[in-house]
């Protein structure tokens, strides 16, 4: 038996593409929509541990929070809060941009869908460049704890703050940040390995599983984002 | 069958829910509610969350296994909190060494937290 046999008219479809590196459909699967829909629920899967994988750091969050609740509103009045908003506007823009990117992959319009992942990318590294402005802005006040001689010299409302625990609150906020803009990184990395593809037109409204993958990913950057943005920038605002 | 296509005007009104979501959230930031402040803040990031996962991430228009997979990992993070803080939160107050974290601010030395 040759191993052309139970591939069989579908090895001849792809032997008039034979550039075509990606299978509109592969054998293994009944129809298109079974194959999107096991795309993106593989994709899912992975982003269910990745909400576990976060879900340890907001944990630690809530019961230092829960210990510390002073230190935490000091400290959190040291982060500014425009650049924090600034940058949540910023990331759900590049959110609408990647739908919108999707939308077009799904009408088979790569030309637009490579514009908008190139406005993603725009507006995710913009994110990261505002970020990297409020890290700056905390080494040069000592309040990074590990990097610098932690340094915290702080009343708050009368009370006076202890060192060691506003350097908690910090330990927090570069932990889940700095893994939030990590994702950011590899997003942005995944997102110019897409665009490649799209360029050279490989995708079909049939199969356009990528982009709707890469899709997934950067959407659940933003959920954390979404989240990260309150617990850390606006506590004790008031 | 082909997949479900949302229209331009459904993205761009999700976005701009989004964008209201986030002013009302920095708003509500600066009125103090007591503990309420905290269940604003995370009650509209949890609508927005929501919004973007039914949306943009097509949930809505997807099969009923796709739900049950975005329905089982809530449970399972709502498990680590859950679980971990009920232990947490029903300790003795000395459960936690406070002179740990209770130095002076700006001490000479950095402390560890190590025993």
């Amino acid at each position: 038996m040759s191993s052309t046999d139970h591939t069989g008219d579908l090895s001849a479809a792809h032997a008039g593409a034979a550039h075509a590196a990606l299978p509109r459909l592969e054998h293994h699967f009944d129809s298109y929509e079974q194959q999107r829909e096991t795309a993106s629920l593989g994709m899912w899967l992975f982003i269910g541990q990745e909400m576990l994988f976060f879900g340890g750091l907001f944990t630690a969050y809530i019961i230092f929070r829960h210990l510390f609740p002073d230190a935490f509103a000091a400290a959190s009045h040291h982060l500014d809060i425009r650049l924090g908003s600034f940058n949540t506007v910023v990331l759900i823009g590049s959110s609408l941009t990647m739908a919108l990117a999707v939308r077009a992959a799904q009408l088979g319009r790569q030309k637009v869908c490579g514009w908008f992942l190139i406005a993603t990318m725009v507006l995710g590294v913009t994110f990261l460049g505002v970020k990297a402005i409020e890290y700056h802005a905390k080494y040069v006040e000592n309040h990074i704890p590990g990097v610098t001689q932690f340094h915290w010299e702080e009343n708050f409302h009368g009370k006076q703050i202890p060192q060691n625990q506003a350097r908690i609150f910090y330990g927090l906020y570069f932990a889940m940040t700095g893994l939030h803009a990590l994702h950011m990184i590899v997003g942005i990395g995944i997102l110019l390995w897409l665009l490649y593809w799209v360029r050279r037109g490989r995708f079909t409204p049939d199969n356009y599983n990528y982009v709707e993958g890469v899709g997934l990913y950067w959407h659940f950057v933003d959920i954390i984002w979404i989240f990260l943005f309150p617990l850390l920038y606006l506590i004790g605002r008031h | 069958m082909s997949a479900h296509i949302s229209s331009v005007k459904l993205y761009i009104a999700i976005f701009l829910a989004l964008m209201v979501g986030t002013a009302l959230t920095v708003a509500a930031a600066f009125i103090d509610m007591g503990a309420l402040n905290n269940v604003v803040a995370m009650g509209i990031a949890a609508i927005k969350a929501t919004l973007v996962v039914l949306f943009f991430m097509h949930v809505r228009y997807s099969s009923r296994l796709t739900s049950m997979i975005v329905g089982a990992a809530v449970l399972f993070l709502a498990l680590l909190f859950g679980l971990t803080l009920m232990d947490n939160f029903t300790r003795p107050a000395d459960f936690v060494d406070h002179t740990l974290f209770d130095t002076p601010p700006a001490s000479s030395t950095a402390v560890t937290g190590e025993h």
